[in-house]
């Protein structure tokens, strides 16, 4: 498929698109851009610095023995068209006013169009005594692969006691996975035989199991069913790893034995050396529904990296895809933008036992009950074996379908109305 | 739409109390939401958080969330509890007359 003609200068070598991040969002973004325009039309290139491209939703199942970590890593290039140029180098700066991006060694780029999905970093040292005393003995994280490594094998020695599951504070990525963890953390522990010797608290920020009081309602019934103390309203202002206490900013206490803490997160280090790029936390401030700069309008941002009133997952690069290429080929001939993007969200909730639950939503409509995508379809909100069966399926879409750009059959990127019901919390 | 009434004057305000036009506010007001709120006094440092979050509101339409508080208001986190116990983000909102901050999941 050919894009529209985009306007020359003779003696330039063309359009060019810098894409930052070869994850989820970046090679996504490449892969749809590239099938919009010929070669010859622009050049495209994705710069990341190393090369390896996770498959972040695996991390959940590593710590559980359910994923083996080699099978989750690819190369990054390799997601990539062939006519799409990588680099892999640090990148140190942005100057948006010269529209030029600084990398490591002096290599500078210049760009028609930058697209900013260097995604979201852990920023566990920003909590007090988070990294101290315990961090890798008794305080973990599963967000990234040595951490979720190292929790699989204290996990397997971890014979009785109390294990926290914790959210520092929002926002961060996959906010259903912490829960996800809680969940797996019973079943497992129940196929050990050992459950009665186990502890199990989840404690979040939020005032709730959820953000949205329907799942919250949904979800918080499934941790009383499965004997997990819920916290809420806890946010994490210091770890006592010698103690064994997480401590509130509120000075309330939750005591563990082992803690699994998702750290605070905040946008790539170099969006903070890059003056008026990104905000306060290091995201990219872009308008929530046509994913454009406010301040730099041919700057775009996709996936985590955006600061958008959304989840930082995979779906919501995936279903902003659409609206990214299709703004990018408007700016490029001076046409307005179309604010399509609806903040659409799609997550299996994995429950264990070979369940899971689904759910799917946006900016305007929380999660509710009903099937996805239409009234035939994966229940909502619900617990079902068909949705840990979508869950598992998915990891095979994502290599294949998700990151090559392409849509998923029957799943349109702005969120169905149809199938869902209407309910009171 | 539910209303408050502060003095002699009946506020719109949403379901958990919070302001839904920003310009209904006065210094008098955020003093009786205080009160109601559990904080006696409001001191210097109150009101440096209290206008910030204005200004903010003013400027982004957005009201911001502890984490962004603690990197930009000149009063750190630690701070910000102690000064709003119960939670500072919502509570000087609350106070300072703009919407509910966003939970962003």
């Amino acid at each position: 498929m050919s894009g529209p003609h985009l306007p020359y200068d003779s003696g330039d070598m063309g359009t060019h698109i810098v894409i930052l991040g070869g994850g989820t969002a970046g090679t996504l973004a490449a892969n749809r851009l590239r099938r919009m325009y010929d070669e010859h039309a622009c050049r495209i290139t994705v710069v990341d610095q190393d090369d390896d491209h996770v498959y972040q939703p695996g991390l959940l199942f590593v710590p559980f023995g359910m994923a083996e970590p080699h099978h989750l890593v690819r190369s990054r290039p390799r997601q990539l068209s062939a006519a799409v140029d990588y680099k892999q180098a640090t990148i140190e700066r942005v100057d948006p006013d010269a529209r030029t991006v600084h990398l490591g060694g002096g290599v500078r780029l210049t760009y028609d169009v930058l697209v900013v999905a260097t995604g979201a970093t852990l920023l566990p040292e920003e909590t007090e005594g988070l990294t101290g005393h315990g961090w890798g003995e008794k305080v973990f994280t599963f967000y990234d692969l040595p951490g979720a490594v190292a929790l699989h094998h204290v996990l397997e020695r971890f014979e009785r006691g109390r294990l926290v599951v914790n959210v520092a504070d929002l926002p961060v990525k996959c906010p259903v996975a912490p829960m996800e963890f809680a969940f797996l953390a019973d079943w497992y522990f129940r196929r050990r035989g050992i459950r009665d010797r186990v502890e199990l608290t989840y404690a979040t920020p939020l005032d709730g199991a959820f953000t949205k009081p329907v799942a919250a309602k949904a979800l918080g019934g499934l941790l009383e069913q499965k004997g997990i103390e819920l916290v809420t309203e806890f946010t994490l202002g210091e770890v006592d790893g010698a103690g064994g206490r997480l401590v509130s900013y509120d000075e309330r206490e939750v005591p563990f034995d082992l803690a699994v803490v998702v750290p605070l997160h905040g946008g790539a280090s170099y969006v903070g050396c890059s003056p008026g790029l990104g905000d306060e936390l290091g995201f990219i401030p872009v308008d929530q529904h046509t994913l454009q700069h406010p301040d730099h309008p041919e700057v775009f941002a996709i996936g985590d990296a955006a600061g958008l009133p959304a989840s930082k997952a995979g779906s919501v690069a995936h279903f902003a895809g659409e609206t990214l290429t299709l703004n990018i080929g408007r700016f490029l001939v001076g046409q307005s933008l179309d604010a399509a993007f609806d903040g659409h969200t799609n997550c299996f909730v994995e429950t264990g036992f070979h369940k899971a639950l689904l759910i799917d939503f946006n900016y305007d409509t929380e999660p509710l009950p009903g099937h996805f995508p239409a009234e035939v379809g994966l229940p909502l909100l619900k617990e079902s074996r068909a949705n840990h069966l979508g869950k598992l399926a998915f990891e095979w879409l994502y290599w294949h379908s998700l990151l090559p750009g392409r849509e998923l059959p029957g799943i349109d990127s702005a969120m169905p109305e149809r199938g869902k019901h209407r309910v009171d919390a | 739409m539910p209303t408050a009434t502060y003095g002699e004057t009946a506020v719109p305000v949403d379901d958990e109390g919070f302001f839904t036009d920003p310009a209904q506010w006065t210094e008098p007001v955020a003093e009786q939401i205080a009160h109601e709120s559990g904080i006696e006094t409001l001191t210097d440092r109150h009101w440096t958080v209290i206008r910030f979050m204005r200004a903010q509101y003013a400027e982004k339409g957005t009201s911001p969330t502890v984490r962004v508080l603690g990197k930009t208001s000149g009063v750190s986190v630690k701070e910000l509890y102690q000064l709003f116990p119960k939670g500072p983000a919502k509570t000087a909102a609350k106070i300072a007359g703009i919407p509910k901050p966003r939970g962003c999941i």
